[in-house]
């Protein structure tokens, strides 16, 4: 156990549970709760207002919490992280003000089989509005991104290439640098779904050669509401802005205005301090264990969960093998229905998402509509995996 | 709440084995049905005979209750008139919203096996999928049925 449960109040609270969502989202740490807590009792006010002290506190807060994170996955220039309400917004934000901006008919947008929707369907609307032609590369049998296939497709047109980092629904963990070298040949731009990456690998975003990353806070212990979005400096100070309103401007004139400096440009209306304090939180609870540790920890975890549940007769684990995978387990038990699997696992409080998993793309190149998904994080124990496997023992003896 | 209450034996007899899992070929009405949550999908068909259902049949994917109200279902209602059906699908829906009085539920026979769906809110619309395909059938009304499409949990029949 690399954390203690104890931690985590609402584990505690909740001896019996078996929670095996974490990548739907986390449970949180005392320390985070206890972040969010004191940013409203002893430091809340609208940041950047700056006509009194208490004012200038939130504002150094919203500063300070901004500069946790951008430590944490390895951005130096921290104005370049800009806080969202997560990685739709974020993914919504790049196809919006960058995409109307940039892409025209004509021009392909390449995205591949296995995004989640929240990388997919931004991408399909903008190319539906512009005229552009959405190409979406296809999948190995074992779940990964065919690479020669996304060679294939990737061409003069190209002008965005977006894939994940980590798959959500089959926990693949793609080969993003070679992904990103093959879209630059062409000079297209390149955006990284990182929402189940940034809580489970670790990061270092400056290294990585993408123009945009985006991630969830609620994924990665920090409460919802709070996500990041980590451009490029040159590009998002070419971009136009994605909201307008209070806080993004510089002046405004009756018939135009002006924008403020990064990272506010991107940010309109009153920022979201507090959950933003609540992810610099998780961010230090994070490294105070080490990013390594806990992909360790997972690996350990996922390995045994899919060799395990691969022994059980009818049960079939998809994706790549283990080693390959975050902590993400996702599979079929024959004559079953994941949701019924589901329920099953329930009355021995054993917590797995059933579905499609906010990829229906994906699942219909599976050729399965749903899927059972059982997904670990550092509270989670070989425990926790016997639980399931002695639930899904029992949904074969009641459907048996 | 112990799933035995929800998965009876009737239950997952009629997922193992579905009853009228087949096409109708000369169908006076076909709907598609989804519950675009859990990406349960089936299609019904219906042969009326007048006023009366001739024959129903179903095939699709699904969960062990979505298929077993599907195969009950149409069991259920074949030979009945159109306003039987839909007295039906009435007190069907009562009962798995669990709001269906004990002495009236003899009358829904093997429908019944499907009350423990009360218990597991989460489930009441994969119990429904098949009874909306039909009321839209009943209706004439050949759009696709989601789950989803009117809010949360699909309105009542109008005047049941």
């Amino acid at each position: 156990m690399i954390v203690d449960r104890a931690d985590f109040p609402l584990l505690a609270n909740h001896p019996e549970l078996h929670y095996l969502d974490s990548a739907a989202t986390s449970q949180k740490p005392r320390a985070v709760l206890d972040a969010l807590l004191d940013y409203y009792r002893c430091d809340n006010a609208n940041p950047h207002r700056g006509a009194y002290t208490l004012s200038a506190r939130a504002t150094e807060r919203y500063h300070d919490a901004r500069a946790r994170v951008a430590r944490f996955i390895g951005v130096r220039d921290m104005d370049r992280v800009i806080f969202t309400r997560g990685t739709t917004e974020s993914l919504n934000l790049v196809a919006t003000a960058w995409g109307y901006a940039n892409v025209t008919a004509g021009d392909e947008i390449v995205i591949t089989g296995m995004e989640h929707h929240a990388n997919f369907v931004p991408w399909q609307q903008l190319a539906r509005s512009v005229g552009a032609k959405l190409r979406i590369c296809g999948l190995t049998a074992d779940g990964r991104i065919d690479l020669d296939q996304f060679q294939a497709l990737v061409g003069p047109n190209t002008n965005v290439a977006a894939f994940g980092h980590v798959s959500n629904a089959l926990g693949t963990i793609n080969p993003i640098a070679e992904l990103s070298a093959i879209a630059r040949r062409v000079g297209a731009l390149v955006v990284c779904d990182g929402a189940q990456a940034a809580p489970h690998l670790p990061l270092d975003i400056d290294h990585l050669d993408v123009d945009f990353y985006a991630f969830s806070g609620h994924k990665m212990l920090g409460p919802m509401g709070c996500g990041v979005l980590v451009g490029k400096r040159e590009i998002l100070e070419q971009m136009p802005p994605y909201q307008t309103g209070g806080d993004m401007i510089e002046y405004v004139a009756d018939e135009r205005s002006t924008w403020n400096v990064l990272p506010h440009k991107f940010e309109a209306g009153t920022p979201n301090v507090g959950d933003a304090v609540g992810l610099a939180a998780a961010c230090e609870y994070l490294d105070g264990i080490g990013m390594a540790k806990v992909r360790e920890h997972e690996r350990t975890l996922t390995a045994s969960a899919s060799e395990r549940l691969s022994a059980i007769p009818g049960v079939r684990v998809y994706g790549p093998p283990a080693a390959d995978r975050s902590g993400v387990v996702s599979f079929t038990v024959d004559g079953i229905h994941p949701h019924d699997l589901a329920t099953i696992l329930d009355e021995g409080q054993v917590c797995v998402r059933a579905g499609h998993h906010c990829a229906q793309p994906l699942m219909r190149r599976l050729d399965i509509p749903a899927t059972a998904r059982a997904s670990f994080y550092i509270y989670n124990t070989e425990a926790d995996v016997d639980a399931l496997i002695r639930g899904v023992e029992r949904a074969r003896e009641v459907f048996g | 709440m112990s799933s035995e209450a929800l998965y009876q034996e009737l239950i997952l007899e009629h997922n193992r084995k579905p009853r009228n899992f087949r096409e109708i070929e000369n169908a006076d009405r076909t709907i598609e049905g989804r519950n675009p949550l859990c990406g349960d999908q089936l299609t019904l068909w219906v042969k009326m005979d007048g006023d009366r259902i001739a024959d129903a049949a179903f095939k699709g994917q699904g969960c062990a209750i979505s298929k077993a109200s599907a195969s009950l279902m149409t069991t259920a209602v074949k030979g009945k008139t159109r306003a039987e059906a839909e007295a039906l699908f009435d007190r069907f829906h009562k009962l798995v919203m669990g709001q269906l009085p004990e002495s009236e539920q003899a009358s829904l026979g093997s429908l019944r096996a499907l009350g423990g769906v009360s218990k597991f809110p989460l489930r009441v619309k994969c119990a429904s999928l098949a009874w909306h395909a039909l009321h839209s059938a009943l209706e004439n009304d050949e759009r696709e049925v989601s789950t989803e499409r009117e809010g949360p949990e699909p309105p009542p029949l109008e005047g049941a």
